[in-house]
């Protein structure tokens, strides 16, 4: 489990997040929404430590995790998996190579035992003969199915995806959609997704927070965002006339 | 504070060995082509411009080829080859850099608990600091047969008066000072230009200036501690 607590953050003089609380559930796809620039992706980098809030607490399982040192920020980051929004996969190495680096860099294993882990997570996210390829060979949905195979190489406790769709067709959106509901179950991991994809939030949003202008504005389920009468969130999430026409019915 | 994150202790040794190996294979192996060419034109220069400006018969010939000795071990392979290497590794660090940066390869180590500036940085520091003086010694050896070359084919030195003067009154000393220099210059290279490409904010554009202001910047410190050095070292 995650937890933010009052967390606040400014850049140069502006407020961008403002005294957020949220729990994010184990074993649960935790759905962050909200327009471009209300403030999902600083939160997001908050939690990782890539951004040092303003004040507040971001705790992992009951440890106060901006309170700690760099090293002690490192161990709790080798549970972490991330998926970022272009990918974030090495340029300069292939695929394989790519799922090998933490596998490196932080287990003692043997090179067999490690080539073994990289073809599981490849095939887990169905890709295959791929191996040798460079990210510039892939495709956007490859890239990303990689990129999720790096982050499970070490089994992480908590995973985070920013965007996972962005640049995707909506069938490739689903079928990462469903890929990270179903590693967050099997792994039994906390997952948080930052995302826009209002089809995200119907099919994967087991909970859902909406950021507006730096606060939390609304809480609840996919379900929950069928019958609210939160207008802020209406107004986002129900932008389109064909969304209106499925509130209305 | 930069360089206080790079010389950390690494988190995982052999990671570093292989990376450094690879960096060498970059920043090194990938430049001797140019310095190869450049070198042995430089030597050829200096010896035909110092026999077209010795014109009176009192000196003698063998100091065109001592001209060039002393100008290839002082100067030039060492700092007119930093000055080259500033260019073409300079930029290419800040831009490879500055690209992870921009693309949040950076922010993907740092998830993965690796220390990214230690990580990109120290193996190519150290990879230019052991390579570059190998990349100078070499250029002393071409640059002085480039010389010969020239004295030779333009008849401008005979090849016996050429190999006297380069070995009339040689300090073996010289070609220690050039390589304390080209190590010097190997450390400001790679850090000014890893600096640069390390805290990039923006897209392409500013990856391309950043690498811009990577080799101004470090071109500027070299041309500054050749003097430096240079009153160290020989005075």
């Amino acid at each position: 489990m995650i937890q933010v607590i009052n967390i606040s953050k400014s850049f140069n003089g502006k407020q961008v997040l403002k005294d957020i609380s949220i729990d994010f559930d184990r074993g649960k796809t935790n759905l962050v929404i909200g327009q471009s620039g209300s403030g999902k992706t600083v939160l997001l980098k908050c939690i990782v430590g890539l951004f040092e809030p303003d004040s507040g607490e971001v705790k992992y399982d009951d440890v106060v995790f901006n309170k700690l040192n760099s090293k002690e920020k490192r161990d709790i980051r080798k549970k972490i998996g991330m998926l970022f929004q272009g990918g974030a996969l090495f340029d300069s190495s292939t695929v394989e190579e790519n799922i090998l680096f933490p596998l490196n860099m932080f287990t003692e294993i043997s090179m067999e035992e490690k080539l073994d882990r990289v073809n599981i997570c490849l095939k887990r996210v169905n890709i295959f003969n791929a191996n040798h390829l460079y990210p510039s060979e892939l495709s956007g949905g490859m890239k990303k199915r990689v990129a999720i195979a790096r982050a499970i190489a070490l089994k992480p406790q908590y995973l985070f995806c920013d965007e996972p769709n962005s640049g995707l067709d909506p069938k490739s959106s689903i079928v990462i959609d469903n890929l990270i509901r179903e590693l967050t179950e099997e792994y039994d991991i906390t997952t948080i997704i930052n995302t826009h994809d209002m089809n995200s939030v119907i099919e994967i949003g087991q909970k859902v927070v909406f950021i507006f202008e730096g606060t939390k504005a609304w809480e609840g389920s996919n379900m929950d965002i069928l019958e609210s009468d939160n207008k802020i969130l209406n107004d986002f999430v129900f932008a389109t006339n064909l969304t209106k026409k499925l509130k209305t019915k | 504070m930069f360089l206080n994150k790079v010389f950390t202790k690494p988190e995982n040794l052999n990671m570093y060995y292989r990376q450094i190996i690879i960096e060498i294979g970059k920043l090194g192996i990938n430049s001797i082509g140019i310095v190869v060419i450049i070198s042995v034109f430089i030597g050829a220069v200096i010896t035909i411009q110092t026999a077209i400006n010795i014109t009176n018969p009192i000196f003698p010939k063998y100091i065109i080829s001592l001209t060039v000795r002393d100008s290839i071990l002082l100067e030039f392979s060492s700092s007119v080859v930093a000055l080259i290497l500033a260019g073409k590794i300079g930029s290419n660090i800040a831009s490879e850099i500055g690209t992870m940066r921009v693309t949040e390869q950076i922010d993907a180590l740092e998830i993965f608990g690796v220390n990214s500036a230690s990580y990109l940085a120290l193996p190519k520091i150290v990879a230019a600091m052991l390579f570059n003086p190998i990349l100078t010694v070499m250029s002393m050896v071409i640059g002085i047969w480039g010389g010969w070359v020239a004295g030779v084919t333009t008849g401008d030195i005979t090849s016996d008066e050429y190999i006297y003067g380069i070995q009339y009154e040689f300090i073996p000393y010289y070609i220690i000072y050039g390589i304390i220099k080209t190590v010097v210059f190997a450390f400001i290279i790679t850090t000014i230009s890893a600096f640069m490409g390390y805290y990039v904010k923006g897209g392409s554009l500013e990856v391309g200036q950043a690498s811009t202001r990577a080799v101004v910047y470090s071109s500027v410190a070299i041309l500054f501690f050749n003097v430096v050095l240079t009153i160290l070292l020989l005075q």
